[in-house]
């Protein structure tokens, strides 16, 4: 039987969204799988890990690995895939899950297919589809290596399971690798982001270009977000003029998204900008000029001014949504 | 105190890349550093005018990528080193990683290597937390801000952006790091730089100079493909008035139930 594990990231004792889409996907391979939790206090994790399709779980919880640092988090990692040899390891393609698989699968001298939006198994072999040069063309990329196989997989491009609550399995604990003296980092302090969506994870986003035409032109973006839920994006020229910080920037430089609705305001559309989120499911531009590139793209356009379009798009949503 | 800055060259982020009849991806357009790497080339520089150090621009590839540490020793990096021979010919990122880290061991003396977040050819970063562990060496990544950089104490202290997001990290050096967009605003070459660096030059270090063998890759690149064209034409939503236009919209997204 195929052995899947999954490391799962959690955050302020919660499962992030990447981790339960990574184990939706390791159900689709076949086999057995178990859940690889690291942290300090993790037992509520555990728990949503079973809920959310979890076989088994193997806990490490220890105060070395209280907040992720590369090296204990790495360390840990290649020792359990190293003692258990399973046949896959997967994990979310976030800032942590890059970190800990490149590093782990570096040790153990295995293959990575870092980034996959399509992801299969072929003759015990994983094959991937992961998009190059931002997106403009798809590679198919394979395993090589024998023995164990790592794989991490772009956010919102595999289901997460229905969680089920009736779910739960076998915990195995395990011990850290590293003591704290041998760990050459510390994480001093954390300041949360402002927004309360992440861009990556986030269903919908609203996006502010250089329409917006100053700071202050971020309020009816924001305002539209709320009601929506969704993340607050924003092209590259308006990172530059430092009218919004970086964190929101969408595009080859910034992040790339793939939400279900994504709504452009005053966007142009350059390439570098597309490159982060062509992938979109459904594209809402709102434009002055109706000529601009994004329309190229758009699912629905509308040729018009962003600050009479969006707080009418923000009084309907409201009526519609009830809010 | 040696602080070495690996780079790349990519297609100008305009270009039109597509895959060809034969399963090749071509583009007409020039090659140029990849984005990411204008700041991590500009990350060194600065830290060379701060704390008198010695840089390295560094790639790994064919001659092509000669454009990316040109640039690097333009705007002012003390020399350029190319590690190139056929075994590296599509290396995978375990083979990349294997040649950065002889490339560093080799210079000897490094306390710091840098690398932009991503290669926006290959859209992948994992070569920057592989050559941490194949070094030995902590890695931070994606580090927004430097903070603090003792050399001769041997710490750094770096601000670094995760998704939920911002932390401030210590560290021991040597390390491994790479930097987002906005970590600094990026040095152009100028006339004088450019014709400097077009003199300097390049040695070729193969896998014989180094006394590696770039070993086994994990992973291949078996197949390339144009992306699916986006379904369908824009439908564009007109009105006498933005109330109705916003209506009609939002009537579409229920219908296509987005919402």
């Amino acid at each position: 039987m195929t052995s899947v594990f999954v490391w799962l990231e959690h955050f302020d004792g919660v499962l992030v969204q990447p981790s339960r889409e990574a184990l939706g996907a390791a159900g689709t391979l076949g086999g057995k799988i178990t859940g690889l939790v690291f942290g300090k206090n993790v037992d509520a994790v555990v728990k949503a890990a079973f809920h959310a399709g979890a076989d088994e779980i193997i806990k490490v919880d220890d105060e070395t690995l209280e907040t992720f640092r590369f090296e204990p988090y790495v360390a840990l990692l290649t020792k359990i895939v190293k003692d258990n040899t399973p046949d896959i390891v997967l994990a979310g393609h976030t800032t942590r899950g890059r970190e800990i698989m490149g590093g782990a699968a570096a040790d153990l001298d295995k293959g990575l297919l870092a980034d996959c939006t399509e992801l299969s198994l072929e003759g015990g072999r994983l094959k991937a589809v992961h998009p190059v040069y931002s997106g403009k063309v798809l590679s198919t990329i394979e395993i090589v290596s024998d023995g164990t196989q790592f794989a991490t997989l772009r956010g919102r491009a595999f289901t997460p399971n229905e969680p089920d609550a009736s779910r739960s399995g076998n915990v195995i604990s395990a011990s850290p690798v590293l003591a704290e003296s041998d760990i050459a980092s510390k994480v001093e302090s954390f300041e949360a982001s402002v927004g309360k969506v992440s861009l990556s994870d986030a269903a919908i986003i609203v996006s502010g270009g250089r329409g917006v035409g100053g700071p202050e032109g971020f309020a009816p973006i924001r305002e539209l977000a709320e009601v929506l839920g969704a993340a607050v994006g924003a092209s590259r020229a308006t990172v530059d003029a430092g009218w919004i910080p970086y964190e929101h920037q969408v595009g080859q430089t910034g992040k790339v998204v793939s939400p279900d609705l994504y709504i452009a305001a005053g966007i142009s559309g350059a390439i570098q900008h597309q490159a982060g989120m062509r992938t979109s499911k459904t594209i809402v531009a709102i434009n002055k000029d109706a000529d601009a590139p994004i329309f190229g793209l758009a699912t629905y356009g509308i040729v018009g001014d962003l600050f009479e379009l969006l707080p009418a798009l923000t009084k309907v949503f409201k009526e519609k949504l009830g809010k | 105190m040696h602080v070495v800055v690996v780079t790349k060259s990519t297609p100008d982020t305009a270009a039109k890349v597509t895959v060809d009849g034969s399963g090749n991806v071509t583009w007409k357009e020039a090659m140029v550093i990849n984005p990411w790497d204008e700041y991590s080339v500009t990350e060194a520089v600065l830290l060379k005018e701060a704390h008198n150090i010695k840089t390295t621009v560094l790639t790994v590839g064919e001659e092509a990528h000669n454009e990316a540490v040109k640039q690097g020793l333009a705007i002012g990096c003390d020399q350029g080193i190319r590690v190139w021979d056929s075994t590296l010919a599509n290396a995978d990122s375990l083979q990349y990683s294997r040649a950065v880290a002889a490339a560093v061991q080799k210079l000897g003396d490094v306390d710091l290597v840098i690398f932009g977040k991503e290669q926006a050819d290959t859209g992948t970063d994992q070569h920057v937390y592989q050559v941490g562990r194949k070094l030995g060496w902590n890695v931070i990544g994606s580090v927004f801000k430097i903070q603090e950089i003792d050399f001769a104490g041997k710490t750094i202290k770096v601000v670094r952006l995760v998704e939920q997001g911002k932390q401030v990290v210590a560290g021991k050096l040597p390390a491994v790091i790479s930097v987002v967009k906005d970590i600094n605003e990026p040095k152009y070459p100028s006339f004088m730089g450019i014709r400097k660096a077009s003199k300097a030059e390049i040695p070729v270090w193969d896998g014989a100079a180094l006394g590696v063998d770039f070993g086994l890759p994990g992973v291949k690149v078996s197949a390339y493909q144009n992306p699916p064209e986006r379904a369908g034409k824009v439908q564009m939503i007109d009105g006498d008035s933005a109330d109705e236009k916003a209506r009609k919209l939002v009537e579409k997204l229920f219908e296509d139930k987005v919402l």
